[in-house]
């Protein structure tokens, strides 16, 4: 098992340190000077090296490259351009907004998709099967964004229960914010709960044609507890596995999402730091977006280790 | 042998699909008006009357805005399902003959690292350093698109390698390039087929995502994903310029979703009955 971890870790490691250059190789390909952009054309030559300097600009692509990896090792994302601020406080405000909306999501579709998925394997075939599926399949097929606009025109402009956008932020109290986070969670959790409860239908069914249910069923358990006690455990680890990939989706969907709403989250900043020419926010999110998606599947790798030994001498 | 029945899902998927695409397809020839017609006189009109569907703020047509639409989303879907195959088919192939050695390693290892930058996150870096287009939205997809080929493709060829025809073209004397070509991929032919429509449909929902946050098309390219952004600020009084291209991407993509679970049924007896 050491063995295992340990090659998943040097992975992990090597797929971030190119994951690193690509991004930085990508934004090193940008024409122009930002600091000569940020003052101005009558800028003085001398102003603008100053500024440079200032600004973490100067030496050459390598020594820059490792200045950056370098200072966010240490929890320096380098200054944003625009804000005038250190982007690891930009970024943990922002956080505090993107984390809740991504966990609130992730919560609300396993909670649907798991009892839907069971339900729908547990009357296979039936009026109710087909509905569910035919519900997940339009699910998978609503853009997020879209079903986000329908709900804010259904929930905030029609019956008024929540606001339209934006985010009072965790001072004002944590209902009022949670309440905020609702409809975009929603929104996101939406496509994801589609996914889940077809993969979730589909596992259940497979471990229903096992020979230990049968032999459960055969020792007198009651179809119910059978699902609950053998069926519902076994068919749960391919349903973790997706959730597990659907995360980097769960990420682009809530970058989207936060433009609907007006969140302050990681996604506006983003989109902020493009259309502001702020390159130093953009490179820095985009690797932690990157490092989010890449830490998740290798704690599924891991988690897969422990579950299956098989897994481990690969 | 008797013909087998097309699966349902596949005849309501094909259909749905067919509507939009010769909505496209005709889109280049003619639209009931011409989309770069202004006409603020005739702005916001509800649907019914002499613009079927309705008008725009800008009093566009909005049933030939949807079919411009249509083309473009089609149009940059297919070249990014495309790209992703051009790329990732060869590596699914490479990396499936050289089953466990360092390439297969290689290609296994760069896919997973490609597959930990979502679509979204690769179109952000694109659009940050070349700007917003339509191009840099196929490019963004196309990339993406990749590592699913490379995947699906070397599991599927994985499978076909262990069979005793193979065998007896290694024994022949043929050439792991030449088996790959001649043998292996007509076989996950259909596998590719199937993946590639659920890409497509991926795709489409993808370009809608990235023109609406204006990564993707650029006015006054109609697109689906811009004429929802263009709406969201009228929605409470033209609830019509956000609801219908709405209907027409989920239309879209149900079709397409519908078509690639019923050619997976159709062509792969062993799912028959299962879903």
């Amino acid at each position: 098992m050491l063995s295992y971890i340990l090659s998943r870790l040097a992975m992990l490691a090597l797929s971030l340190v190119v994951a690193s250059l690509v991004i930085f190789v990508m934004i090193e390909m940008v024409p122009g000077d930002p600091a000569s952009f940020m003052l101005g054309l009558n800028a003085a030559p001398d102003t603008v090296a100053a500024l440079r300097a200032e600004l973490g600009l100067g030496g050459s692509p390598p020594q820059r490259y490792l200045r950056w990896v370098g200072g966010m090792l240490q929890g320096d994302f380098g200054t944003s351009y625009t804000y005038r601020a250190p982007v690891a406080e930009l970024v943990t405000a922002r956080l505090a907004v993107s984390l809740p909306l991504a966990v609130m999501a992730l919560t609300l579709s396993t909670m649907i998709a798991i009892p839907v998925g069971l339900y729908a394997a547990s009357r296979r075939g039936t009026a109710g099967d087909w509905s569910v599926m035919g519900l997940t399949q339009l699910g998978i097929a609503v853009p997020n964004f879209w079903f986000a606009m329908i709900l804010v025109v259904i929930f905030a402009i029609q019956l008024r229960w929540f606001s339209a956008g934006g985010f009072p932020g965790w001072d004002a109290g944590i209902l009022p914010s949670l309440k905020a986070l609702t409809l975009p969670a929603v929104a996101l959790a939406l496509p994801q709960a589609s996914i889940l409860a077809r993969v979730m239908r589909s596992s259940v069914l497979e471990v229903l044609g096992q020979d230990y249910i049968r032999t459960a069923r055969a020792k007198g358990l009651s179809q119910r507890r059978t699902l609950t006690d053998h069926a519902l455990r076994n068919a749960l680890i391919p349903v973790l596995t997706i959730i597990g990939l659907q995360f980097s989706f769960l990420i682009a969907g809530a970058i989207i999402i936060e433009n609907v709403f007006f969140l302050p989250g990681l996604g506006r900043l983003v989109f902020q730091g493009i259309t502001q020419r702020d390159l130093i926010v953009v490179e820095s999110v985009v690797m932690l977006l990157v490092f989010a998606v890449i830490l998740v599947n290798f704690l599924v790798d891991i988690a897969y280790g422990f579950a299956d030994p098989r897994l481990r001498r690969r | 042998m008797t013909r087998r029945r097309l699966p349902p899902s596949l005849v309501a998927g094909l259909a749905l699909t067919t509507v939009f695409v010769i909505a496209a397809l005709v889109s280049l020839v003619w639209t009931p008006h011409a989309v770069e017609a202004l006409n603020i006189a005739a702005r916001l009109q509800p649907p019914g009357g002499t613009h079927f569907l309705g008008t725009d703020h800008f009093g566009r047509d909005m049933l030939s805005m949807l079919m411009v639409g249509a083309r473009t989303s089609i149009a940059v879907a297919i070249v990014a399902v495309g790209i992703g195959m051009v790329l990732g088919v060869p590596l699914g192939l490479l990396a499936a003959a050289n089953h466990g050695g360092w390439l297969d390693d290689l290609v296994m290892r760069g896919n997973d690292l490609v597959f930990a930058f979502p679509a979204l996150v690769i179109a952000i870096l694109i659009t940050a350093v070349f700007g917003p287009s339509a191009f840099n939205a196929i490019l963004a997809i196309g990339i993406f698109n990749t590592p699913v080929f490379a995947r699906v493709t070397r599991g599927g060829a994985l499978s076909v390698w262990t069979q005793d025809f193979i065998l007896a073209a290694r024994v022949s004397g043929k050439g792991a390039a030449r088996i790959s070509l001649e043998h292996i991929l007509p076989n996950i032919a259909s596998l590719l087929i199937v993946q590639g429509t659920i890409q497509f449909s991926l795709g489409i929902l993808a370009e809608a995502g990235l023109s609406y946050v204006g990564l993707g098309a650029q006015p006054p390219l109609p697109s689906w994903g811009r004429m929802l952004a263009d709406s969201q600020t009228m929605i409470s009084f033209a609830p019509h310029l956000a609801v219908l291209p709405g209907l027409a991407i989920i239309a879209t993509v149900l079709g397409l979703n519908l078509t690639g679970d019923g050619l997976r049924d159709h062509l792969d007896p062993r799912l028959r009955g299962r879903q």
